[in-house]
């Protein structure tokens, strides 16, 4: 999947790439795709529940190597 | 999305793990769109005291209260295995080691992210504390009912 930002969460714990994950999108305009690399199991079932309460889209997750690639795509109004 | 969801947060104890369990929930509700509110009471209180110098209070009660119990985010015990601070020390050794923010850092993540800190005027009253004990942080002094109402409105309502 290909994404307009990315951000490395590798080697953080809950609730560093979800605070990350949200500076981030913030930055970012609508409808662009952030992919977010982390390596803690918690962000499989983090990050589409954090996508539901903000309203960003949740587009998957592709697990590579002990690493999760989690791919979200900001909401446009 | 209309009105935004709000969490409230009653910070009752002065400990170190709690007070990061606090901060932990308060900034994953913050960060998923929430309005945070944390009262901080009691040994809570704790927390939000700033770290330097003791507060001077009237009477010989509420002074040694105070000087036993001076606060500051940097301060705050393990609510087990403290073992004189050797227990907090390897803890934050711990944390280090995963990355994980000390409490003063997730206090600041907190603040950065929107959550509002409440203090509570009736333990201030009780324990001789006045405002300027407090870090700048703290948004306002109130009591049971501006908790009554925050908490009224909210989805989630913890006591820690």
């Amino acid at each position: 999947m290909k994404a307009d930002a990315i951000i490395d969460c590798v080697g953080l714990y809950c609730p560093m790439p979800i605070v990350n994950t949200t500076k981030k999108v913030k930055e970012m305009s609508e409808g662009q795709v952030l992919e977010i690399i982390a390596d803690d199991e918690g962000v499989k079932q983090d990050m589409p529940n954090w996508a539901r309460m903000t309203g960003n889209e949740f587009l998957g997750i592709e697990e590579e190597k002990g690493k999760y690639h989690v791919f979200v795509k900001k909401k446009s109004r | 999305m209309a009105d935004k969801e709000k969490m409230t947060l009653i910070l009752f104890s002065g400990e170190m793990d709690k007070a990061l369990a606090a901060f932990n929930i308060a900034i994953g509700g913050a960060s998923s769109g929430m309005d945070v509110t944390i009262f901080f009471t009691f040994w809570g209180l704790n927390v939000i005291k700033k770290s330097e110098g003791s507060i001077k209070s009237k009477g010989v009660m509420r002074n040694m209260l105070n000087f036993m119990n001076r606060g500051g985010a940097k301060r705050l015990p393990l609510s087990k295995f403290h073992m004189g601070g050797a227990g907090k020390a390897m803890m934050q050794k711990l944390m280090k080691d995963i990355n994980f923010p000390q409490v003063d850092e997730l206090m600041r993540m907190a603040k950065e992210l929107g959550v509002k800190f409440i203090a509570c005027t009736t333990t201030m009253g009780m324990m001789g504390i006045t405002k300027d004990a407090f870090i700048t942080e703290v948004d306002s002094f109130a009591g049971v009912a501006t908790y009554i109402a925050e908490a009224s409105e909210s989805k989630i309502n913890l006591f820690i």
